[in-house]
Protein backbone atom coordinates (compact mmCIF):
# COMPACT_ATOMS: atom_id res chain seq x y z
CA UNK A 1 0.00 0.00 0.00
CA UNK A 2 1.16 3.54 -0.75
CA UNK A 3 1.95 5.68 2.26
CA UNK A 4 1.53 9.44 2.53
CA UNK A 5 3.40 10.78 5.54
CA UNK A 6 1.74 13.93 6.83
CA UNK A 7 3.38 13.98 10.24
CA UNK A 8 4.69 17.42 11.11
CA UNK A 9 2.34 19.09 8.62
CA UNK A 10 -0.27 21.29 10.29
CA UNK A 11 -3.95 21.97 9.50
CA UNK A 12 -5.18 22.73 6.92
CA UNK A 13 -2.01 22.11 4.88
CA UNK A 14 -2.11 18.40 5.80
CA UNK A 15 -5.59 18.02 4.30
CA UNK A 16 -4.59 19.86 1.12
CA UNK A 17 -1.44 17.70 0.86
CA UNK A 18 -3.56 14.56 1.32
CA UNK A 19 -5.98 15.72 -1.35
CA UNK A 20 -3.17 16.42 -3.81
CA UNK A 21 -1.51 13.08 -3.03
CA UNK A 22 -4.81 11.21 -3.59
CA UNK A 23 -5.09 12.68 -7.08
CA UNK A 24 -2.22 10.37 -8.07
CA UNK A 25 -4.18 7.22 -7.28
CA UNK A 26 -7.05 5.31 -8.90
CA UNK A 27 -10.55 5.02 -7.47
CA UNK A 28 -10.72 2.03 -5.12
CA UNK A 29 -6.97 1.96 -4.49
CA UNK A 30 -5.85 1.66 -0.86
CA UNK A 31 -3.81 4.50 0.58
CA UNK A 32 -2.21 4.78 4.02
CA UNK A 33 -1.89 8.21 5.61
CA UNK A 34 0.24 8.98 8.65
CA UNK A 35 -1.12 11.72 10.91
CA UNK A 36 -0.07 13.46 14.09
CA UNK A 37 -2.23 13.30 17.22
CA UNK A 38 -4.42 16.31 18.04
CA UNK A 39 -6.00 18.56 15.42
CA UNK A 40 -4.63 16.53 12.52
CA UNK A 41 -6.18 13.18 13.48
CA UNK A 42 -9.43 14.88 14.48
CA UNK A 43 -9.91 16.88 11.28
CA UNK A 44 -8.18 15.20 8.34
CA UNK A 45 -10.13 11.89 8.34
CA UNK A 46 -13.47 13.74 8.57
CA UNK A 47 -12.55 16.07 5.72
CA UNK A 48 -11.38 13.16 3.55
CA UNK A 49 -14.65 11.33 4.21
CA UNK A 50 -16.58 14.45 3.19
CA UNK A 51 -14.55 14.44 -0.06
CA UNK A 52 -15.95 10.99 -0.84
CA UNK A 53 -13.09 8.69 0.22
CA UNK A 54 -13.86 5.49 2.13
CA UNK A 55 -12.22 5.36 5.55
CA UNK A 56 -11.19 1.84 6.50
CA UNK A 57 -9.40 2.07 9.83
CA UNK A 58 -7.48 4.27 12.19
CA UNK A 59 -4.81 2.85 14.48
CA UNK A 60 -2.61 4.56 17.02
CA UNK A 61 1.04 3.51 17.01
CA UNK A 62 3.17 3.07 20.15
CA UNK A 63 5.12 6.14 18.96
CA UNK A 64 1.96 8.25 19.31
CA UNK A 65 1.06 8.96 15.70
CA UNK A 66 -1.88 7.54 13.72
CA UNK A 67 -2.23 5.31 10.68
CA UNK A 68 -5.31 6.03 8.60
CA UNK A 69 -6.13 3.50 5.90
CA UNK A 70 -8.60 4.49 3.22
CA UNK A 71 -9.78 3.58 -0.23
CA UNK A 72 -9.83 6.35 -2.77
CA UNK A 73 -13.34 7.49 -3.74
CA UNK A 74 -14.69 8.60 -7.11
CA UNK A 75 -12.92 11.56 -8.71
CA UNK B 1 -40.55 77.11 0.67
CA UNK B 2 -38.55 74.23 -0.73
CA UNK B 3 -36.23 74.41 2.27
CA UNK B 4 -39.21 74.38 4.60
CA UNK B 5 -40.59 71.16 3.13
CA UNK B 6 -37.16 69.49 3.20
CA UNK B 7 -36.85 70.26 6.89
CA UNK B 8 -40.17 68.68 7.79
CA UNK B 9 -39.53 65.55 5.73
CA UNK B 10 -38.97 63.39 8.80
CA UNK B 11 -41.47 60.62 9.38
CA UNK B 12 -41.63 60.13 13.13
CA UNK B 13 -43.02 56.65 12.63
CA UNK B 14 -39.64 55.73 11.14
CA UNK B 15 -38.06 56.58 14.47
CA UNK B 16 -40.52 54.67 16.63
CA UNK B 17 -39.14 51.15 16.33
CA UNK B 18 -35.64 52.45 16.87
CA UNK B 19 -32.67 51.68 14.68
CA UNK B 20 -31.82 55.39 14.33
CA UNK B 21 -29.27 56.10 17.00
CA UNK B 22 -28.24 59.59 18.02
CA UNK B 23 -24.57 60.34 17.48
CA UNK B 24 -22.33 62.85 19.25
CA UNK B 25 -22.49 65.40 16.45
CA UNK B 26 -25.43 67.80 16.03
CA UNK B 27 -28.27 66.41 13.87
CA UNK B 28 -26.34 63.22 13.13
CA UNK B 29 -27.62 59.65 13.48
CA UNK B 30 -26.29 56.15 12.93
CA UNK B 31 -28.73 53.96 11.01
CA UNK B 32 -28.64 50.34 12.14
CA UNK B 33 -29.75 47.94 9.42
CA UNK B 34 -31.75 44.81 9.96
CA UNK B 35 -29.58 41.87 8.93
CA UNK B 36 -30.98 38.69 10.52
CA UNK B 37 -28.29 36.05 10.92
CA UNK B 38 -25.76 38.36 9.27
CA UNK B 39 -26.66 37.18 5.78
CA UNK B 40 -26.68 39.96 3.21
CA UNK B 41 -27.50 39.52 -0.47
CA UNK B 42 -24.73 40.97 -2.62
CA UNK B 43 -27.35 42.87 -4.66
CA UNK B 44 -28.65 44.46 -1.47
CA UNK B 45 -25.13 45.30 -0.32
CA UNK B 46 -24.63 47.28 -3.55
CA UNK B 47 -27.66 49.42 -2.77
CA UNK B 48 -26.48 49.97 0.80
CA UNK B 49 -23.14 51.21 -0.54
CA UNK B 50 -25.02 53.60 -2.81
CA UNK B 51 -27.15 54.95 0.05
CA UNK B 52 -24.13 55.21 2.36
CA UNK B 53 -22.22 57.22 -0.25
CA UNK B 54 -25.19 59.53 -0.70
CA UNK B 55 -26.23 60.13 2.91
CA UNK B 56 -23.63 58.60 5.23
CA UNK B 57 -20.03 59.05 6.29
CA UNK B 58 -16.84 57.69 4.79
CA UNK B 59 -17.20 54.32 6.44
CA UNK B 60 -19.85 51.96 7.76
CA UNK B 61 -19.58 50.13 11.04
CA UNK B 62 -20.04 46.36 11.28
CA UNK B 63 -21.81 45.99 14.61
CA UNK B 64 -21.01 43.15 16.99
CA UNK B 65 -24.47 41.70 16.32
CA UNK B 66 -23.99 41.35 12.57
CA UNK B 67 -25.59 44.62 11.50
CA UNK B 68 -24.25 47.17 9.07
CA UNK B 69 -24.55 50.66 10.58
CA UNK B 70 -24.48 53.73 8.35
CA UNK B 71 -22.88 56.58 10.25
CA UNK B 72 -23.22 60.38 10.18
CA UNK B 73 -26.67 60.45 8.58
CA UNK B 74 -28.33 63.85 8.99
CA UNK B 75 -31.75 63.53 10.66
CA UNK B 76 -33.45 65.29 7.75
CA UNK B 77 -32.38 62.38 5.50
CA UNK B 78 -33.67 59.61 7.72
CA UNK B 79 -36.82 59.27 5.63
CA UNK B 80 -34.84 59.19 2.38
CA UNK B 81 -32.46 56.54 3.71
CA UNK B 82 -35.35 54.31 4.80
CA UNK B 83 -37.16 54.84 1.51
CA UNK B 84 -34.20 54.19 -0.76
CA UNK B 85 -33.15 51.09 1.20
CA UNK B 86 -36.77 49.97 0.93
CA UNK B 87 -36.27 49.63 -2.83
CA UNK B 88 -34.21 46.49 -2.15
CA UNK B 89 -36.42 45.58 0.84
CA UNK B 90 -33.58 46.43 3.22
CA UNK B 91 -35.14 47.37 6.55
CA UNK B 92 -33.87 49.30 9.53
CA UNK B 93 -33.24 47.43 12.79
CA UNK B 94 -34.36 48.32 16.32
CA UNK B 95 -32.99 49.45 19.62
CA UNK B 96 -34.55 49.87 23.07
CA UNK B 97 -36.76 47.45 25.03
CA UNK B 98 -37.62 45.19 22.14
CA UNK B 99 -36.87 41.82 20.63
CA UNK B 100 -33.72 42.48 18.62
CA UNK B 101 -32.59 41.08 15.30
CA UNK B 102 -31.48 37.47 15.84
CA UNK B 103 -27.81 36.59 15.41
CA UNK B 104 -26.80 33.35 13.71
CA UNK B 105 -23.76 31.53 12.37
CA UNK B 106 -23.56 30.52 8.70
CA UNK B 107 -25.70 27.46 9.43
CA UNK B 108 -25.56 24.07 7.76
CA UNK B 109 -25.98 24.71 4.03
CA UNK B 110 -22.27 25.07 3.33
CA UNK B 111 -20.54 24.75 6.72
CA UNK B 112 -19.64 21.08 7.33
CA UNK B 113 -19.95 21.49 11.11
CA UNK B 114 -23.51 22.86 11.02
CA UNK B 115 -26.17 20.61 12.59
CA UNK B 116 -29.19 22.93 12.34
CA UNK B 117 -30.34 25.48 9.77
CA UNK B 118 -29.64 28.53 11.92
CA UNK B 119 -30.15 30.91 8.99
CA UNK B 120 -33.69 29.61 8.50
CA UNK B 121 -34.40 29.96 12.24
CA UNK B 122 -33.00 33.51 12.35
CA UNK B 123 -35.15 34.58 9.40
CA UNK B 124 -38.26 33.02 10.90
CA UNK B 125 -37.79 34.64 14.31
CA UNK B 126 -36.95 37.97 12.70
CA UNK B 127 -40.18 37.82 10.69
CA UNK B 128 -42.35 36.73 13.62
CA UNK B 129 -40.90 38.47 16.67
CA UNK B 130 -38.59 41.31 15.66
CA UNK B 131 -39.43 44.60 17.36
CA UNK B 132 -41.88 43.09 19.86
CA UNK B 133 -41.99 45.40 22.88
CA UNK B 134 -40.95 43.61 26.06
CA UNK B 135 -42.12 46.39 28.38
CA UNK B 136 -38.88 46.09 30.36
CA UNK B 137 -35.60 45.72 28.57
CA UNK B 138 -33.92 44.49 25.41
CA UNK B 139 -34.35 40.86 24.43
CA UNK B 140 -31.68 39.06 22.42
CA UNK B 141 -31.78 35.75 20.60
CA UNK B 142 -28.95 33.87 18.91
CA UNK B 143 -28.63 30.65 16.92
CA UNK B 144 -25.47 28.53 16.88
CA UNK B 145 -25.38 25.60 14.48
CA UNK B 146 -23.03 23.34 16.40
CA UNK B 147 -21.15 22.81 19.63
CA UNK B 148 -18.45 25.32 18.64
CA UNK B 149 -21.13 27.92 19.47
CA UNK B 150 -19.44 30.78 17.61
CA UNK B 151 -22.44 33.10 18.32
CA UNK B 152 -21.95 32.51 22.08
CA UNK B 153 -25.61 31.58 22.45
CA UNK B 154 -25.58 31.45 26.26
CA UNK B 155 -24.88 35.20 26.49
CA UNK B 156 -28.33 35.90 25.00
CA UNK B 157 -31.74 36.10 26.70
CA UNK B 158 -32.60 32.94 24.78
CA UNK B 159 -29.76 31.11 23.05
CA UNK B 160 -30.08 28.14 20.71
CA UNK B 161 -27.32 25.66 19.90
CA UNK B 162 -27.58 22.90 17.31
CA UNK B 163 -27.38 19.37 18.74
CA UNK B 164 -27.68 15.77 17.58
CA UNK B 165 -28.07 12.60 19.65
CA UNK B 166 -25.99 9.77 18.15
CA UNK B 167 -27.33 6.22 18.02
CA UNK B 168 -25.18 3.21 17.08
CA UNK B 169 -26.24 0.49 14.67
CA UNK B 170 -23.82 -2.17 15.92
CA UNK B 171 -24.29 -4.43 12.90
CA UNK B 172 -23.11 -1.68 10.55
CA UNK B 173 -20.03 -0.96 12.72
CA UNK B 174 -16.70 -2.35 11.47
CA UNK B 175 -14.81 -1.42 14.65
CA UNK B 176 -12.40 0.99 12.93
CA UNK B 177 -12.05 3.12 16.06
CA UNK B 178 -12.44 6.47 14.32
CA UNK B 179 -15.37 7.57 16.51
CA UNK B 180 -13.52 6.72 19.70
CA UNK B 181 -10.59 8.87 18.61
CA UNK B 182 -12.73 11.74 17.39
CA UNK B 183 -14.88 12.02 20.53
CA UNK B 184 -13.26 14.74 22.66
CA UNK B 185 -15.44 14.22 25.73
CA UNK B 186 -14.78 10.50 26.26
CA UNK B 187 -18.43 9.59 25.60
CA UNK B 188 -17.37 6.69 23.34
CA UNK B 189 -15.07 4.00 24.66
CA UNK B 190 -13.77 0.72 23.28
CA UNK B 191 -15.90 -2.27 24.24
CA UNK B 192 -14.77 -5.88 24.68
CA UNK B 193 -15.53 -6.68 21.04
CA UNK B 194 -13.48 -3.64 19.89
CA UNK B 195 -16.75 -1.92 19.02
CA UNK B 196 -17.71 1.41 20.58
CA UNK B 197 -19.67 1.73 23.82
CA UNK B 198 -21.68 4.94 24.20
CA UNK B 199 -21.92 6.86 27.49
CA UNK B 200 -24.82 9.26 26.79
CA UNK B 201 -24.40 11.16 30.06
CA UNK B 202 -21.01 12.43 28.86
CA UNK B 203 -22.20 13.34 25.35
CA UNK B 204 -22.37 17.00 24.30
CA UNK B 205 -24.34 16.15 21.11
CA UNK B 206 -21.69 17.55 18.74
CA UNK B 207 -22.20 14.85 16.10
CA UNK B 208 -18.50 14.34 15.39
CA UNK B 209 -18.94 10.54 15.64
CA UNK B 210 -21.69 10.60 13.01
CA UNK B 211 -19.57 12.73 10.70
CA UNK B 212 -16.46 10.56 10.99
CA UNK B 213 -18.13 7.13 10.80
CA UNK B 214 -17.15 5.48 7.48
CA UNK B 215 -20.05 3.01 7.45
CA UNK B 216 -22.91 5.22 8.68
CA UNK B 217 -23.16 3.03 11.79
CA UNK B 218 -23.62 6.16 13.92
CA UNK B 219 -26.88 7.83 13.02
CA UNK B 220 -28.84 10.85 14.22
CA UNK B 221 -31.34 9.60 16.83
CA UNK B 222 -32.78 13.07 17.21
CA UNK B 223 -31.76 16.56 16.23
CA UNK B 224 -32.73 19.98 17.54
CA UNK B 225 -31.61 22.93 19.60
CA UNK B 226 -30.11 22.97 23.08
CA UNK B 227 -31.75 26.03 24.67
CA UNK B 228 -30.15 28.22 27.33
CA UNK B 229 -32.01 31.11 28.94
CA UNK B 230 -31.14 34.20 30.93
CA UNK B 231 -27.77 35.20 29.50
CA UNK B 232 -26.58 38.74 28.96
CA UNK B 233 -23.34 40.66 28.85
CA UNK B 234 -22.78 44.32 29.71
CA UNK B 235 -22.38 45.70 33.21
CA UNK B 236 -23.30 42.57 35.13
CA UNK B 237 -22.77 39.59 32.85
CA UNK B 238 -24.75 36.37 33.24
CA UNK B 239 -24.37 33.07 31.43
CA UNK B 240 -27.70 31.51 30.49
CA UNK B 241 -28.53 28.02 31.76
CA UNK B 242 -30.14 24.93 30.28
CA UNK B 243 -33.94 24.87 29.95
CA UNK B 244 -34.59 22.60 26.97
CA UNK B 245 -32.90 20.02 24.76
CA UNK B 246 -33.52 18.89 21.17
CA UNK B 247 -36.12 21.57 20.54
CA UNK B 248 -37.17 21.15 16.89
CA UNK B 249 -36.91 24.19 14.63
CA UNK B 250 -40.68 24.43 14.14
CA UNK B 251 -41.15 25.00 17.89
CA UNK B 252 -38.60 27.79 18.26
CA UNK B 253 -41.00 30.72 17.73
CA UNK B 254 -43.58 29.35 20.19
CA UNK B 255 -40.81 28.65 22.69
CA UNK B 256 -39.48 32.22 22.57
CA UNK B 257 -43.04 33.57 22.82
CA UNK B 258 -43.61 31.49 25.96
CA UNK B 259 -40.41 32.85 27.51
CA UNK B 260 -41.45 36.42 26.60
CA UNK B 261 -44.86 35.90 28.20
CA UNK B 262 -43.25 34.71 31.45
CA UNK B 263 -40.77 37.60 31.34
CA UNK B 264 -43.54 40.21 30.97
CA UNK B 265 -45.68 38.71 33.71
CA UNK B 266 -42.87 38.28 36.20
CA UNK B 267 -41.17 41.63 35.66
CA UNK B 268 -44.19 43.71 36.59
CA UNK B 269 -43.12 46.59 38.77
CA UNK B 270 -39.44 45.73 38.39
CA UNK B 271 -38.76 48.37 35.74
CA UNK B 272 -35.88 48.07 33.32
CA UNK B 273 -34.67 44.56 34.10
CA UNK B 274 -33.26 41.79 31.91
CA UNK B 275 -34.75 38.31 31.83
CA UNK B 276 -31.75 36.69 33.56
CA UNK B 277 -32.04 39.00 36.57
CA UNK B 278 -35.78 38.24 36.80
CA UNK B 279 -35.01 34.51 36.86
CA UNK B 280 -32.46 35.06 39.64
CA UNK B 281 -35.10 36.96 41.69
CA UNK B 282 -38.01 34.58 41.04
CA UNK B 283 -36.14 31.30 40.84
CA UNK B 284 -36.01 28.94 37.88
CA UNK B 285 -39.01 26.74 38.71
CA UNK B 286 -41.76 29.14 37.56
CA UNK B 287 -40.36 29.55 34.06
CA UNK B 288 -39.31 25.92 33.84
CA UNK B 289 -42.78 24.63 34.79
CA UNK B 290 -44.40 26.96 32.22
CA UNK B 291 -42.08 25.55 29.58
CA UNK B 292 -42.61 21.99 30.83
CA UNK B 293 -46.37 22.38 30.35
CA UNK B 294 -45.99 23.69 26.83
CA UNK B 295 -42.98 21.64 25.71
CA UNK B 296 -43.07 18.43 27.79
CA UNK B 297 -40.80 16.53 25.40
CA UNK B 298 -38.07 19.14 25.49
CA UNK B 299 -37.98 21.04 28.80
CA UNK B 300 -35.32 19.70 31.18
CA UNK B 301 -36.12 18.12 34.55
CA UNK B 302 -34.31 20.76 36.56
CA UNK B 303 -31.91 23.61 36.00
CA UNK B 304 -29.88 26.25 37.79
CA UNK B 305 -30.27 30.06 37.73
CA UNK B 306 -28.23 32.11 35.24
CA UNK B 307 -24.63 32.11 36.39
CA UNK B 308 -22.97 35.32 37.48
CA UNK B 309 -19.64 36.15 35.86
CA UNK B 310 -17.42 37.97 38.29
CA UNK B 311 -15.76 40.78 36.33
CA UNK B 312 -13.83 41.85 39.45
CA UNK B 313 -14.90 45.46 38.95
CA UNK B 314 -17.54 46.92 41.27
CA UNK B 315 -19.97 45.02 43.51
CA UNK B 316 -23.00 43.30 42.07
CA UNK B 317 -26.22 44.91 43.43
Amino acid sequence: MHTVDLRGVCCPANFVRAKLALEEFETGEGVRILLDDGEAVKNVPRSLKAEGHHLVSLKETPEGYFILDLKKGED
Amino acid sequence: MAEQSEKSHVDLNQLKAGGFIKELGKDLFSVRLRVPGGRMAVSCLKKIVEVAEKYGGEFVHLSVRQSIELVHVNFKHIGDVAEELGMVRQKVASCGARVRVPVACGGCEYNPKGLMDTQKSALEIDAKLFGTETGHHKFKVAFAGCSSDCPKSATNDVGFQGAVLPVLDKDACVGCGLCIKTCTVDAIRTGEDDKPVFAPERCIYCGDCIKICPTEAWKAGKRGYTVRIGGKWGRNPLVGTLFATFLPEEKVADFISAVLAWYRKNSEGLGRIRLGDVIIRQGTEGLLSDLRNKFPQHAVEATIPPQVIDTQIGKRP
